[in-house]
């Protein structure tokens, strides 16, 4: 007994019909030639569902789902690399009241200018995600302290210099709170912890009277390359000799500070 | 590629309350397998030959390894406490080093999370301990996480495991380094495991001190400092007490590994255990 060779299958047997009429709805630049093989066709499917299920509808950004994988796979990274990374989150203030004055349509548009214009202000490799509601993220790997506070200053900025047009007579003005966090470099930690802390920052923004940055610092904490070479100078270098003589030496000066 | 611990402003709050228990001693490590567990359950054994009581806990929440070492498997574990299941005294369980054990149970790793609740029960837990040992160890997890600064911030003092590997010291270095900076540790004890000769752990001691000196200045009129705490040699006798899941100071406590885990204890003794009148 063997089991069916899997390039055998028929893309007739499958039903293939929703995913590509959904793919249609969604205006998806990937969908396949009619004249495209089995395989490519199949492909080009699957592309576009991975891509629709990663994607906010309204706005074009990253949904919850994939700002999640980023945020987990970022942290790894920063644990490994100890280089750090800043988790942004963002907040339309009194949004309620966009929407209860002016209407959903009009908060809609909002919501996409204001993806339009944070996506603007960061880095091709940065992720733009809608958190949810009026809330976004960003999250900017390899991020040194001094670029995170510039951007996330040039963000609300930007955002505060917006004139969104909701209608032909009229044009909003908005501003948003702004609360990030360093990922805990050299420290394994989790998603959850990492968007807790960018979370109060962003609480503290919004306490503080909204139309602000507040950054935690805090986990801040590197090693950097000169120091790791220091750190085994003479033990890495192989020479007894040379490693009995130093270590008694500084080992006795050093013990006596110790003690 | 230096960048350096950014000037603080407005000073932060730590992450979790820094509230040290007396009598507790975190052993941590930068790096995984790095002879952590084996540390932490032999000097609890090698303490309690000489007379005290000594309590070990499993402060990675469920990912430690101290059942395995032990050759342990209770019915009932912290996990159990925390779920309203048993009663803390139910789930400390004796230790073949005549000692005592506290597992938390691989249902732990659910409150890796540390929500505030679960710190406050853990942190209730630990006070609710203390009082009842001379000493408590915690063993807490590989690599520097949340839950291990966590653990970490319950102790008075903290027990640096190291070997002589070049990864082992980084990730060393980099540990006293976050519980430095955001633990305000001045005091940590090394303990370099697995030496080839005399003075090498003295050696990586003294020179991971040069390079905090320069690099990590610590508070205002706290300087950093390591205590080397000794030495563990290369010993095969280590390895054939742990593939056959025995205590070292059990099976062959003569040997230089085991004569090295003694000496460790009664430093320990005088640094650490409070002298009782």
């Amino acid at each position: 007994m063997t089991s069916p060779d899997p390039a055998l299958i028929d893309l007739h047997a499958l039903r293939l019909d929703d995913a590509r009429a959904l793919l249609g709805h969604a205006g998806s630049t990937t969908l396949p030639e009619p004249d495209a093989t089995p395989a490519a066709y199949l492909q080009s499917v699957i592309d576009g569902l991975c891509e629709l299920s990663l994607k906010d509808p309204l706005t074009g950004l990253a949904n919850r789902r994939h700002f999640r994988a980023v945020l987990a796979r970022e942290i790894d990274i920063v644990a490994r690399s100890g280089n750090s990374a800043l988790l942004l989150m963002l907040d339309i203030d009194h949004f309620k009241k966009i929407n209860d004055t002016h209407g959903h349509l009009a908060g809609d548009k909002v919501l996409q200018e204001v993806a339009r214009c944070v996506t603007s202000c960061v880095r091709p490799p940065d992720t733009v995600a809608r958190y949810g509601g009026e809330e976004f993220a960003v999250v900017l790997p390899d991020c040194q302290v001094s670029y995170g506070e510039a951007v996330a200053e040039r963000i609300r900025q930007s955002l505060a210099a917006l004139s969104i047009p909701v209608s032909p007579v009229l044009n909003l003005q908005i501003t948003m709170s702004i609360g990030g966090a360093f990922a805990p470099v050299w420290v394994r930690s989790t998603a959850d912890l990492w968007t807790e802390r960018a979370d109060t920052q962003l609480y503290r923004a919004k306490a503080e009277g909204r139309n602000r940055v507040c950054l935690d610092h805090q986990q801040v904490i590197s090693v950097s390359a000169e120091e790791k070479s220091l750190l085994f100078g003479p033990l890495t270098m192989g020479e007894p000799a040379w490693i009995e003589s130093v270590s008694n030496e500084a080992t006795d000066s050093a013990m006596q500070r110790l003690n | 590629m230096s960048d350096v611990i950014p000037p603080q402003n407005t000073p932060p709050a730590p992450p979790v309350p820094l509230k040290p228990l007396g009598k507790v001693m975190a052993i941590t490590s930068g790096k995984g397998g790095v002879g952590k567990t084996f540390v932490s359950a032999n000097l609890a054994a090698a303490l309690a030959k000489r007379g005290h009581r000594v309590l070990v806990l499993d402060a990675d929440l469920g990912l430690a390894n101290l059942d395995v070492v032990l050759n342990l498997y209770p019915k009932t574990t912290l996990h159990d406490v925390f779920t309203g299941k048993a009663k803390l005294e139910e789930a400390i369980i004796k230790a073949p080093g005549g000692f005592s054990v506290l597992l938390a149970g691989s249902g732990m790793v659910e409150y890796s999370r540390l929500t505030p609740e679960v710190r406050d029960d853990f942190i209730r837990i630990m006070e609710s301990l203390v009082p009842k040992y001379d000493v408590v160890l915690l063993d807490t997890g590989a690599g520097i996480s949340d839950v291990v600064l966590f653990a970490v911030s319950l102790a008075s003092e903290v027990l640096l495991v190291a070997t002589p590997e070049p990864t082992s010291l980084t990730d060393a270095y980099a540990t006293i380094k976050v519980l430095v900076g955001q633990q305000k540790r001045q005091n940590i004890r090394m303990i370099i495991n697995q030496t080839a000769r005399l003075g090498d752990g003295r050696a990586i001691t003294v020179q991971l001190q040069q390079v905090l000196d320069r690099f990590v200045p610590g508070e205002p009129g706290r300087p950093v400092r390591l205590v080397h705490m000794g030495d563990i040699p290369a010993d095969p006798a280590v390895r054939q007490a742990i593939m056959r899941r025995q205590l070292l100071m059990q099976t062959t406590p003569s040997c230089p590994a085991g004569l090295a885990m003694a000496q460790l204890a009664i430093k320990i003794e005088e640094t650490v255990i409070p002298k009782t009148a």
